[in-house]
């Protein structure tokens, strides 16, 4: 019964959420159909025109109800900057963000968490200070100006842009190796900079557990340090980071937006800051009920899995 | 443990000697770097200026622009001919050009573009303004069209219209749908698209049959770029070959770049400060809330008096920009005005300090006449320097500046609705002037519904409006020349905007790969975002013109470098393990 009760309150919040992108998106500034048109030879009657083909024209509550009718379909509109329905432009860039945000997440949940757990556990150390250092500087570094540090700084090592080359031969082993060539340093940044939150997140959970009894009991049951850490504390010091896990895995889908612009990586953070630009009302809108349905359905595996991980949590 | 190393080191090994990703004989590729999204590539649709550039390499129009002075040239027509009452035009199609499929180009293939446009309103979105004139076009014959016009029309001879292939788009049920980029794509122009990869390139090869001779490299591609910066890295590092839209920094910055070569160009586009003259509907009502100080024109010519031009080239556009004066830039240099020594105003704050005070505006207590509201783009440098250097230009004039930088999106919905007193705008002017003469007539401004509008400065002047009316239907070019000179010489003494500057075209492309470009005018023209094909057409590989070095080296590096790393963890962490009995 609980559980249904969960999956319902997922449910509602992507309802709430697709209602509220619509609004929301509505009452950023700008004319869509000036921006498109803006540069170009155009009449009043061509923007009316304009505004007619995208439904534009007709009353907010007729807009919503066929927005929120195609969205039931499946059907989440055209773009108005690619002319091409929404569902397929999200669908030629969630494979790039899943790649580029997915690798680089997995990779700094694992770092991460090992460097907390090695610096909390032996606090005030060399290791302590240079990791909790360095944590803090990444942490406080643009993400923009790291990536363009580092794209100076490699020299003609690594490309600068995008996820191809364009004359990359077809084979799928050339392909594969030029995309990985490209990941590189977007991956980089990205670690760099997310990594040092699950450092200092670890580090400071597992601070806590420390002085907890039981792990004196631990230890006067003679088990070498290693295994006090690694059985007693990590597994209740790691709690509090699995939710921030499955919060940042919820917002993988989300994309990168800075990294994505500086290395113009094709991924749904480029095409939300495209988007924006528009404004692109129904792309917003598809970008947000993708990204926060990401996010609603990690946020319910996180809680199923608390109960898993600490029995004391009761999911059903 | 050291198996296991070996065996890393040898798979990275293989990767570092890894043939580079080329193919055995590389074609010739010039990479052009575009930092703006593509829209759309069906012709009908395509409104950016980078989807409407490639378009052109795709489909000719009936009429160009030639490359050494703008001046109207063949096309698909090679020949045109109005009637005595220049409403019917005839144009001809000659013999012997082909798509790139090989099918002949007919004056059917031109009379059915045109006409799509006129029964298809989708079809009618990117150029639709070109054939609001038109009455009927028809093809009496393979390779006659023949316009009929519902008035004179003085722009014929400029249709931006790419023209499609009849035995194509006639299967096409919904000019909407069609997103015109599946490979390869049949067209008229030097290159044929062969792959659109969205939000990341497209690649283009050679039409072997264009009628104007075949392009003298193999492929042209286009990588995007979201961030200028990296483009200008990229060109650098040899990814790319050519680069345009270059700040004045970004550009100096490749100064003494080896095997690289600067195109400071005259560009299409001008910079000016919107002076709010009391925005008003089509119906005369008023909109916006403009200050009513700027309704006198002795205070907006005051204004634009207290405006070191030349300091704010130097100073804001590092001297990359020409003094601003008319509404055409000089690139355009038929249509081009510049003020007699009569007309120029001098920059003179002390006269513009007496002009207010003529007007009826004396210095308050703190020395302040009134305060006025200056809109522009947070985030657009010009913006944020220009802003600065004009609040100490009016403020030696008694003018305090409340500086407002907002989004692009709400700079736009600002000087829509009329709700500035200055704003800074820009526009790019083509090489025929209606389109942006035509932005400051009375009919652009909004309707009474205060909508569906298309004024830059809320301009409206009887005298302009007469000027327009005339030039449009003068086809005698000179007399038409004087007219546009006329109605910038108006817009300039009546300063609805200030042009501040013309800027330039800031480019650069690897000269160690491509040895020359054509220009578009051969003196002092643009590369790139021309009115033609030039750019990409005209340009000669240098020599050989190897394929830029690349391998991936790098990226087996990296590897090692990630692999080592695992390595000496997994050893340190067995290590400890090992000895953790004796340790404790």
């Amino acid at each position: 019964m609980r559980l249904a009760g969960r999956f319902g309150g997922a449910a509602l919040s992507l309802v709430m959420v697709a209602v509220l992108g619509f609004f929301l998106f509505r009452v950023v500034p700008g004319d869509p159909v000036v921006s498109m048109t803006r540069g170009r030879p155009t009449t009043a009657a061509a923007q009316d025109a304009l505004r007619a083909q995208f439904g534009l024209d007709r009353p907010l509550h007729e807009q919503f109800w066929s927005y929120f009718t195609g969205l039931l379909r499946g059907d989440l509109g055209t773009s108005f900057t690619f002319r091409r329905p929404v569902a397929e432009v999200i669908g030629d860039r969630i494979g790039p963000t899943l790649l580029l945000v997915g690798t680089s997440t997995l990779v700094a949940v694992l770092l991460g968490l090992w460097l907390g757990v090695r610096a909390g556990w032996r606090r005030g150390s060399v290791f302590d200070r240079v990791t909790t250092g360095a944590s803090l500087a990444l942490w406080s570094v643009p993400t923009f100006w790291l990536g363009m540090l580092l794209m100076m700084a490699t020299g003609e090592v690594f490309p600068s842009r995008g996820m191809r080359d364009t004359d990359t031969a077809p084979d799928f082993v050339s392909q594969s190796l030029d995309v990985a060539h490209h990941l590189v340093l977007p991956s980089v940044t990205l670690v760099a900079v997310v990594c040092a939150e699950y450092v200092l997140v670890m580090r400071s959970s597992l601070l806590q557990e420390t002085a907890a009894p039981y792990l004196v009991t631990a230890r006067a049951k003679g088990l070498r340090d290693d295994l006090v850490r690694r059985r007693h504390a990590v597994p209740n010091a790691v709690l509090p980071a699995i939710t921030l896990v499955f919060l940042r895995f919820g917002l993988v889908v989300g994309g990168a937006i800075t990294t994505e612009t500086v290395f113009s990586w094709p991924g749904l953070g480029l095409l939300f800051y495209d988007a924006l630009t528009g404004p692109d009302y129904f792309l917003l809108q598809g970008l947000l009920v993708v990204t926060a349905a990401a996010v609603v359905v990690m946020n319910l595996l996180a809680d199923l899995l608390h109960g898993v991980l600490d029995p004391r949590v009761e999911v059903v | 443990m050291r198996v296991k190393l070996g065996a890393l080191l040898a798979v990275a090994g293989l990767l570092g000697t890894g043939a580079p990703p080329s193919h055995a004989q590389a074609p010739v590729v010039l990479k052009v770097a575009i930092v703006q999204q593509i829209d759309s590539l069906n012709p009908f649709l395509a409104v950016f200026q980078s989807s409407t550039e490639i378009g052109r390499l795709m489909y000719d129009p009936l009429t160009a622009y030639a490359a050494a002075d703008q001046a109207v040239t063949e096309g698909l027509a090679n020949r045109w001919e109005p009637s005595a009452d220049k409403l019917t035009w005839t144009f001809t199609v000659p013999a012997g050009k082909t798509w790139s499929d090989g099918q002949p180009i007919t004056a059917r293939d031109v009379a059915f573009t045109y006409n799509l446009m006129l029964t298809d309103e989708v079809a009618r979105t990117a150029n639709g303004s070109f054939v609001t004139n038109f009455d009927t076009v028809t093809a009496p014959d393979d390779r006659t069209v023949v316009i009929r016009t519902k008035a004179p029309q003085v722009t014929m001879l400029a249709l931006d219209i790419p023209i499609v292939p009849k035995h194509v788009w006639e299967k096409v049920t919904s000019v909407k749908d069609h997103t015109d980029d599946r490979g390869p794509v049949v067209g008229s122009g030097p290159f044929v698209l062969t792959e659109h990869v969205p939000g990341q390139f497209l690649k283009l090869k050679a039409n072997k049959s264009y009628w104007r001779g075949a392009p003298k490299y193999d492929e042209l591609h286009f990588v995007y770029f979201q961030n200028s910066d990296a483009a200008v890295q990229a060109l650098g590092k040899g990814e790319v070959d050519l680069v345009n839209r270059m700040a004045p920094a970004q550009f100096d910055s490749l100064g003494d770049r080896q095997g690289v070569t600067r195109n400071r160009a005259q560009g299409r586009r001008f910079t000016e400060l919107l002076v709010n003259p009391g925005a008003q509907t089509r119906t005369g009502e008023p909109i916006g809330d403009g200050n009513p100080a700027l309704r006198d024109v002795r205070v907006r010519r005051a204004i634009a008096q207290a405006i070191d031009l030349d300091a704010l080239v130097q100073r804001v556009n590092l001297g990359y920009a020409e003094k601003g004066a008319g509404i055409v830039p000089p690139v355009f240099s038929r249509w081009h005005w510049q003020p007699t020594p009569e007309q120029r105003r001098t920059f003179d704050p002390a006269a513009a300090n007496a002009a207010l005070d003529a007007a009826g505006h004396p210095r308050g207590a703190d020395g302040t006449r009134f305060t006025l509201r200056l809109a522009g783009r947070a985030g657009r440098a010009y913006d944020e320097q220009a802003s600065e250097y004009l609040r100490r230009s009016m403020s030696d004039i008694g003018i305090a500046l409340d500086v407002r930088l907002v989004s692009d999106n709400q700079l736009n919905e600002v000087t829509t609705a009329a709700t500035y007193d200055l704003a800074f705008s820009g526009w790019a002017a083509s090489v025929d002037p209606d389109f942006v003469l035509g932005l400051h007539t009375c009919g652009q401004r909004p309707g009474a519904d205060g909508k569906g509008g298309t004024t830059d400065a809320y301009f409206c002047d009887a005298t302009y409006d007469e000027l327009y009316a005339r030039q449009l239907s003068e086809f005698d070019e000179t007399k038409r020349q004087d007219l546009v000179k006329r109605m910038q010489a108006r817009f300039y003494d009546q300063v609805p905007a200030v042009v501040l500057a013309y800027d330039n075209a800031l480019e650069a492309y690897r000269s160690d790969r491509f040895a020359k470009f054509t220009t578009q005018p051969a003196q002092g023209g643009v590369i790139m975002a021309q009115h033609g094909v030039w750019g990409y057409y005209g340009a000669e590989p240098a020599g050989q013109a190897a394929p830029a070095a690349r391998g991936w080296g790098g990226l087996a590096a990296f590897a090692a470098a990630c692999a080592s790393m695992l390595m000496l963890i997994a050893v340190y962490v067995r290590r400890r393990r090992a000895t953790a009995d004796e340790r404790e």
